[in-house]
């Protein structure tokens, strides 16, 4: 076989891509694939294509070996395991030229299905199966760990790490373990036997991934509530924020529960809808708890009238919006960041809410401690919109680090003391200048009580139908938003020194974009990114805009939400703006953004925006 | 409404409860109801309930949605936060308030078009979670701030202002509540303030959801010939089955019953209840029997009052949830982060 440069160049870095059936076991065997691989200490990607189906849908499973650290997806496939009979023909088609194609060889495939620029590798797993394990279900179980075993030959995985792995998984359960530890080995051996092992696309040993962790922003996020201080958590199931949930419950179950009573320090409540799981969001706020809802598009769209109310009574809340491909029920286990211009005018009449954008897990956690704050300080809700990409899939982080020094900013409340020495307690009032009243719980003080209402209300929170009145205290809200400008998580910036083209995005899309900034630079073309992390937009979002003369917005919806939001809420040129947008619902590849960008600017020295 | 304002003076003879307090330090912004609003004497009720159970101001919490009776939170025990949220929308911020504060009393006051339509599905999940809570429904079958439009209460054959007779069934809360599991089921009269105060005494007292559904007419769409709800019908077809008497603590019962005739329900604070079965075939502590009971009676065109069911036994929210003694508002935060060297053990299981 040839060991060529160009199998050399391929060390740590290529895809393979896993097709499946929903509902056989699949996710753990390409998990172990993928941690193996992160134990090695070789970055690695991991994304999860699944049916919005409990059994029988094709589901994939694609993992980027990446030895630079790329995060998002290439758009290449150089290993294609076949193992759904529905979907082969469209998985053969996948494989880039000079790739490898794996399938089950226990029933052989039409001759029609063919590839003369890839090749093709069979094996009889499930005859392999159905001659060493009982069981219908275990065969099938098994079956995926066998062509992990194979997969370990044929990239140089090591069979050590491998094996350390399941033994975690399946530590107490021995008869479990074994059966597994046998499948793999008996996948290794055949790949050994039948193949010329290793492939030229393999991996070697790094030293990347030490202080790194693999985790999905889900559970990322969940930590941050556990870590802000969040004690009442209140949800309805939607696809894809139940996860959330889970996480925070599970950590509270872990850390929240007094351990000689029992008894816990947090209130989670599964609500009858997302109606009630924001009301109740909003009454535990109001009261003092800090009080979170992970929820998706729909339940956003539900949630409309409370998030006014919030808005306009000026009461904290913190909602996930785990962004899903829309319009509708959409594709619910598919990704977008479709919910932008939703969440940010939320609710009848004039709304604006505060919006934050993680990119990947670790900013999941420090941003959702950061939203407690926000909410708290503006007394307002604060969305956190992360998206499926980032919500469900396991990404390589750095290990997430805590300072013991953090306390909540609680915001402007006032304690019993404080009320005492007040002659009258004003809720509305913008007595420090900044749009930020004062508010005071419950419980604390009669002088302090006030009503709370969604009607039109003066500054002292009194009832009003008064014009003058009613401005009054909207336009402070107007003020308020001022002010959080100041307060929310600047932009990112990356600096190629171009003063002609400029990268703007948020959220996700991160990877991809970082990723064609050096594919860029390599034909020639310099680009600057901003990556904005939240909304309402700061004066260093207007100064990036203002420096370049053309911007690429690049977001995943068909609609371009965010550049509208840019053209709405910024001084920018509309004309300057050129969106590239992404929303199959996949994951976006840095391809959408090169090919976008060449597409515009042409080749290199055609153009002045094109760098020297 | 009536626009004479109550100056805010207190007389030296004004009687005081235990915490010297008197009704006028319990009292709210002025209604701004219909003069003769029936709702106008439920607040009234309130106010004597909650100064006479000798409850700090402070510690009151009024919840309400949208509609006439939604805005009187704002007329009774003006010391106490209010909240007068979206419409039927009241339990859901109820759940999260008494989540986040278990110490305080709640008092949700929503009407028959908050609760028995928008809010039909709050109202059934806030009983479902027992959340501990009084529930008042102001019932006068019909939406009075949009001018006389029948509401989900109104009676077969019911007839509006205009002449329209209603033909769609009602919902009966009292009904619904007892089979969706309510813990206390009560009905009254605004007009009958007697009985009022003593299952508002109960109800606050009360762990768990207590719901008293008072028929409360509107004397301006809903109070004519031919109304199912006017003050002349009810007052008419009302049945008192079971008279409640509250006795707050370490207050001896001083009233001479025949034996048998009244079961005390003793409350988790030691205040008791006094039930006298008006009817001796009645028995409020049996659900399927209660049930029957109303049912049989609403069918015959009667509104049967009184503490018409209640289970000291079932456990309310906190405990179901098995909540910590101290409000959870009130945790210190070093009591709920696992800190650096949690985070560090956490980190673990990523790798």
């Amino acid at each position: 076989m040839l060991q060529s440069a160009e199998s050399q160049d391929r060390l740590n870095d290529f895809v393979i891509k896993l097709a499946n059936v929903n509902g056989t076991g699949s996710a753990s065997a390409n998990s172990l694939l993928m941690k193996s691989i992160f134990r090695m200490g070789i970055p690695v990607m991991g994304k999860n294509y699944f049916p919005s189906n409990i059994q029988g849908l094709p589901t994939w499973y694609e993992i980027r070996v990446t030895r630079d650290g790329y995060v998002a997806r290439s758009g290449r496939v150089d290993i294609m395991v076949a193992m759904n009979a529905e979907t082969y023909a469209k998985d053969l088609k996948e494989v880039s030229p000079g790739g490898y194609l794996i399938y089950d060889s226990t029933w052989p495939r039409p001759a029609l299905l063919k590839r003369e620029d890839i090749t093709i590798l069979g094996i009889p797993l499930a005859r392999m199966c159905n001659e060493t394990f009982q069981g219908g279900r275990a065969r099938i179980l098994l079956k995926n760990i066998m062509y992990a075993g194979a997969l370990a030959a044929l990239l140089d995985i090591e069979l050590d790490v491998m094996r350390a792995l399941l033994g975690e998984s399946y530590g107490k359960k021995q008869a479990l373990l074994d059966s597994n530890i046998k499948a793999l080995e008996i996948g290794y051996a055949y790949a050994k036997e039948h193949f010329s092992c290793p492939l030229p696309l393999r991996v070697a040993r790094m030293d990347k991934t030490s202080n790194h962790i693999m985790i999905d922003g889900n559970t990322a996020a969940a930590l941050g509530c556990l870590y802000a201080g969040a004690t009442v958590g209140v949800w309805y199931p939607i696809t894809p924020s139940p996860s959330l949930m889970d996480a925070f419950k599970s950590f509270c179950q872990k850390w929240r529960v007094d351990p000689e009573t029992g008894k816990r320090n947090y209130v989670i409540v599964q609500a009858e809808d997302e109606l009630a799981a924001i009301g109740a969001v909003l009454g535990a706020s109001w009261n003092g708890a800090r009080a979170f809802t992970p929820t998706s598009g729909p339940g956003i769209s539900l949630m409309n009238e409370f998030i006014g109310l919030a808005y306009y009574a000026e009461i904290p809340a913190v909602i996930f919006d785990v962004q899903r491909v829309g319009p509708s029920t959409g594709m619910p286990t598919r990704t977008q960041q479709c919910d932008i211009l939703l969440a940010a005018y939320a609710s009848h009449g004039d709304t604006r809410h505060v919006l934050l954008f993680p990119s990947n897990p670790e900013e999941c956690f420090y941003l959702s401690v950061q939203a407690f704050d926000l909410a708290e300080r503006l007394q307002t809700p604060v969305f956190v919109m992360t998206d499926l990409d980032i919500g469900m899939n396991d990404w390589m982080c750095p290990t997430l680090k805590w300072d013991d020094n953090y306390r909540p900013d609680r915001g402007k409340v006032l304690d019993k003391e404080q009320i005492e020495q007040l002659e009258r307690f004003y809720r509305f009032f913008d007595k420090d200048g900044d749009g930020i009243p004062y508010r005071t719980l419950p419980g604390v003080h009669p002088k302090g009580a006030y009503f709370t209402r969604g009607s039109g209300h003066n500054q002292y929170g009194g009832y009003t139908e008064d014009s003058t009145e009613y401005q009054i205290v909207v336009d402070r809200l107007k003020r308020k938003f001022e002010t959080a400008k100041q307060l929310v998580p600047s932009a990112v910036f990356e600096s190629r020194n171009s003063h002609d083209i400029g990268i703007v995005s948020i959220g996700s899309c991160d990877g991809a974009v970082r990723e064609a900034l050096d594919l860029l630079e390599r034909r020639g073309v310099h680009a600057d990114y901003m990556r904005v992390r939240a909304f309402p937009f700061g004066q260093e979002v207007e100064e990036f805009l203002a420096q370049h003369s053309l911007i690429f917005v690049v977001e995943q919806n068909r609609d371009a939400q965010f550049r509208s939001l840019l053209t709405l809420e910024t001084a920018v040129d509309k004309a300057k703006l050129r969106s590239i947008l992404h929303y199959s619902g996949l994951p976006m590849a840095s391809t959408v953004i090169v090919d976008g960008i060449l597409a515009e600017v042409g080749a290199p020295g055609k153009l002045k925006a094109v760098s020297r | 409404m009536s626009f004479i304002a109550k100056p805010k003076v207190t007389h030296p003879s004004l009687p005081k409860n235990e915490l010297g307090l008197t009704r006028r330090e319990y009292e709210g912004a002025m209604s701004t109801l219909c003069a003769g609003c029936g709702h106008d004497s439920v607040t009234a009720a309130i106010t004597e309930a909650v100064w006479a159970l000798s409850i700090r101001p402070e510690k009151v919490v009024k919840l309400s949605g949208i509609g006439c009776s939604s805005k009187t939170t704002a007329y009774f025990v003006s010391g106490g936060h209010g909240f007068n949220s979206v419409h039927g929308r009241m339990p859901s911020i109820a759940t999260g308030a008494i989540a986040a504060n278990k110490d305080l009393y709640y008092i949700g006051v929503s009407g028959d078009g908050d609760t028995l339509s928008i809010g039909f599905g709050q109202f059934a999940h806030a009983i479902r979670r027992n959340i501990n809570m009084l529930y008042i429904i102001e019932n006068n079958g019909v939406y009075g701030l949009t001018k006389g439009q029948f509401s989900a209460s109104a009676d077969i054959g019911t007839k509006a202002k205009r002449g329209e007779e209603n033909v769609q069934p009602p919902i009966d809360p009292v009904v619904a509540a007892i089979t969706l599991g309510a813990t206390f089921v009560a009905r009254s009269f605004s007009g009958d303030k007697e009985q009022l105060v003593p299952l508002i005494q109960a109800g606050l007292k009360h762990k768990g959801f207590a719901l008293i559904d008072v028929l409360s007419p509107c004397v301006t769409f809903n109070d004519h010939e031919g109304s199912t709800k006017s003050y002349a019908y009810v007052r008419d077809r009302y049945d008192e089955v079971v008279d409640a008497d509250f006795v707050p603590p370490a207050k001896e019962i001083t009233a001479q019953y025949a034996a048998g005739e009244v079961l005390p329900v003793t409350m988790h604070d030691g205040s008791r209840i006094l039930l006298r079965k008006l009817d001796p075939s009645y028995d409020p502590t049996r659900r399927g029997k209660a049930y029957n009971y109303i049912r049989d009676r609403l069918a015959q065109g009667e509104y049967v009052t009184g503490l018409l069911y209640i289970d000291q036994k079932s456990p309310e929210f906190h405990r179901v949830n098995e909540t910590t003694d101290v409000p959870i508002n009130q945790l210190p935060y070093e009591a709920l982060s696992p800190g650096s060297g949690g985070l560090a053990k956490i980190m673990g299981r990523y790798r």
